[in-house]
């Protein structure tokens, strides 16, 4: 009977076309509204590494103190002094601290310019702890680590730059006038929200261009080029700075179950309590260690504006509805005398439900076809409303096609349900005494 | 095959009761033609919704091809109304926006037939009625007495046991409705089993049996005064006196 009632839709589509017209709009529009701003949710709430986002933590140490923090809360960086101590006690599977740089990439040949590219300063374990995938070669492990050594792993666009996208693990890039050796390029690679450091992107950015190891670049006195707070004169110079209080570093470890973490927040909170023995923190332990959703809900990385035209949106769409119930009631309430008949030649309720609401299943494929242009236009044009870095991740998808046709279709047959009861109730006998 | 023992149909409101059946009889055996008459508002067409399952009953039994229905459910009722029984409209209630073909397929989708079988089903109840040619046709491209032959081929595809008939030709001519009446006799002779409500005494003298309803009631003509007093009523109506 599916085909029939499909069938008997598609025809009473054509019946009406203004009323059919106005419910199409009405479905076509709120499910445009809903969905273009649902790719904008869905993008900046995405889980960037599902697969290991309940094993990634982000660690904060209050090394400011009651009178500096907010709410008790410590801060999202960390300075030097508590990096270079927890990376000594390696307490985790796998930890690495890292920092924004902004070096520039010198090309070999002449005929390219120098280009800035957009890198981190991080240790060996992060290529193993993120996941980060590789074209070829690998990231680099402890030696290159502790030895400082002058070695980088680059994007794979950075490579087809340089090396026109042939293998280029052990040639050399002079960055900054000095040279490192290519340990290993990237395959893509460009988490969204880039969970690692919303602290300095908000969450979306480009992706990074190139890695280079932490301890190299504090050799080579690199400064960072994201936010560095201090709450108090750091003293002159680079090594009065590296020593302060000022914060300017993430740190990130590995636990491979909540064992593991809890074994871990209790050494991060013995560390503390050290450096208060110590007289360096004269508070008690205040320390946090957030999962990665953890991390980008403390750090509110889902723009307020995105959960609020969603919430807007679905309203818009709620509305919509409200009148597709109206517009639907008119459409099956003037069907009264086909009712009666159907009815007295053997249709039982339960079927005038089943055509009724598979013909509101047709209004709402229709629609649904309409929203779906429409939210092909809303996707496009999303960047005058959203930040551009957020909108361009708002992408019309197998999915999210998929998705708007199930919602025009779903909304509108449950708008239908109150219409399509009113027909069901339709009295055979009054209907064909009153013809 | 419809036998109604006692059968009563009350219409409540909070102040009032109204008796649209009292104490209504009938029994009619299969393959009988009975003419149901009477005055309007005497409860014809209610018997006959009764009758058609379209409408439920407050009181007493009704017994159709021997199931008693009082019980029955919504789904129930739909499928005896499917298969069992044929209706026949006095306004045709063709449904506009279906062609002729499938106005009659729309009792045999109902009943879940396969496609063959209702296309096989639908030209031989359209050639019965002298309408095969005009298949694709809607039903506002046809006349009235051609409308009311593709409501009687689809009453009549379904092969129903028992076929319901309410003032079939009361909205016809008078060539048409005798050829819609003629048509009706052929299906009684070939043994179906018809019960017509209508006015027209004509119509209902080619009945094989007449039954007489006045006030909700089956009435033995010759003994009820109420009969008598519609009779004298009718007479004055038609000589303008």
């Amino acid at each position: 009977m599916f085909a029939y009632y499909f069938q008997l839709g598609l025809r009473s589509l054509r019946r009406n076309p203004i009323l059919t017209a106005l419910m199409v709009m009405a479905i076509g529009f709120g499910v445009a509204a809903s969905m273009t701003t649902y790719a904008v949710f869905r993008a900046t709430s995405n889980n960037p590494i599902p697969e290991k986002s309940s094993q990634l933590f982000a660690v904060q140490i209050d090394n400011w103190g009651p009178e500096d923090t907010k709410n008790g809360e410590p801060s999202s960086s960390l300075s030097y002094t508590d990096v270079i101590g927890l990376m000594a006690a390696h307490k985790a599977r796998r930890q690495t601290a890292m920092y924004p740089v902004g070096p520039s990439v010198i090309p070999a040949d002449a005929h390219l310019l120098p280009f800035n590219v957009n890198s981190y300063a991080v240790y060996g374990d992060a290529f193993p702890m993120f996941d980060i995938p590789f074209l070829y070669g690998s990231g680099w492990g402890a030696a290159e680590d502790d030895g400082h050594a002058a070695v980088v792993v680059i994007a794979r666009a950075i490579n087809d730059k340089l090396f026109n996208g042939a293998n280029s693990v052990g040639r050399e890039i002079n960055i900054d006038g000095r040279n490192y050796r290519i340990t290993g390029v990237m395959d893509s690679w460009n988490p969204q929200p880039l969970f690692f450091d919303p602290v300095n992107t908000s969450g979306f950015d480009d992706p990074v261009d190139l890695f280079i190891p932490f301890t190299r670049a504090i050799e080579l006195k690199m400064g960072t080029a994201g936010n560095n707070n201090c709450n108090k004169n750091s003293g002159d110079g680079w090594d009065a700075w590296l020593h302060s209080e000022c914060i300017w570093a993430q740190y990130w470890v590995e636990a491979s179950s909540k064992a593991d973490a809890d074994a871990y927040l209790r050494s991060l909170q013995g560390y503390a309590a050290e450096q208060q023995r110590a007289g360096r923190f004269r508070w008690p332990p205040n320390v946090r260690l957030r999962n990665v959703q953890e991390w980008l809900e403390f750090q509110k990385v889902v723009p307020p504006e995105s959960k609020i035209s969603l919430l807007v949106a679905l309203a818009f769409l709620l509305i919509c509805l409200v009148n597709t119930v109206g517009l639907l009631l008119a459409k099956f309430m003037r069907r009264a005398a086909e009712i009666g008949v159907r009815r007295a030649l053997g249709a039982s309720r339960r079927e005038i439900y089943g055509q009724f609401l598979i013909e509101a299943g047709t209004v709402g494929l229709a629609g649904g076809l309409l929203g779906l242009l429409l939210t092909g236009l809303g996707v496009v044009g999303v960047s005058w409303v959203f930040d551009p870095k957020v909108a361009r991740l708002a992408t019309l998808d197998a999915s999210l096609v998929a998705l708007t046709l199930l919602v025009a279709v779903l909304a509108t047959v449950m708008a239908a349900f109150y219409p399509t009861w009113r027909a069901a109730q339709v009295q055979p006998a009054w209907q064909l005494k009153s013809n | 095959m419809l036998k109604m023992t006692h059968l009563s149909k009350v219409y409540r409101t909070e102040v009032v009761e109204t008796y649209a059946l009292r104490d209504f009889n009938i029994d009619v055996k299969e393959g009988e033609f009975v003419a149901v008459t009477g005055p309007s508002g005497s409860g014809k067409t209610t018997f006959l919704t009764i009758a058609g399952l379209l409408e439920t009953f407050t009181g007493g039994e009704y017994h159709l091809d021997g199931v008693e229905v009082s019980h029955l459910n919504d789904n129930a009722r739909s499928k005896i109304r499917n298969e069992k029984i044929g209706f026949i409209f006095q306004a045709f209630n063709l449904i506009p926006d279906l062609n002729v073909f499938d106005n009659v397929e729309v009792p045999l989708r109902y009943r879940g037939m396969k496609a063959a079988e209702r296309k096989k089903r639908i030209m031989e109840s359209l050639e019965r009625v002298g309408l095969a040619s005009r298949a694709k046709h809607y039903p506002a491209e046809l006349s009235g007495g051609q409308q009311q032959r593709v409501a009687i081929a689809r009453a009549l595809a379904g092969s129903p046991r028992l076929l319901l008939a309410d003032e079939p030709t009361g909205n016809l001519d008078t060539q048409m409705a005798r050829s819609v009446m003629e048509l009706l006799e052929e299906i009684h002779r070939e043994g179906a089993t018809i019960v017509m409500v209508t006015h027209d005494p004509e119509l209902a003298a080619r009945a094989q049996r007449n039954v007489h309803v006045i006030d909700g009631q089956v009435v033995d003509l010759a003994e009820d005064p109420r009969f008598h007093a519609h009779v004298a009523q009718v007479a004055d109506a038609t000589h303008g006196r």
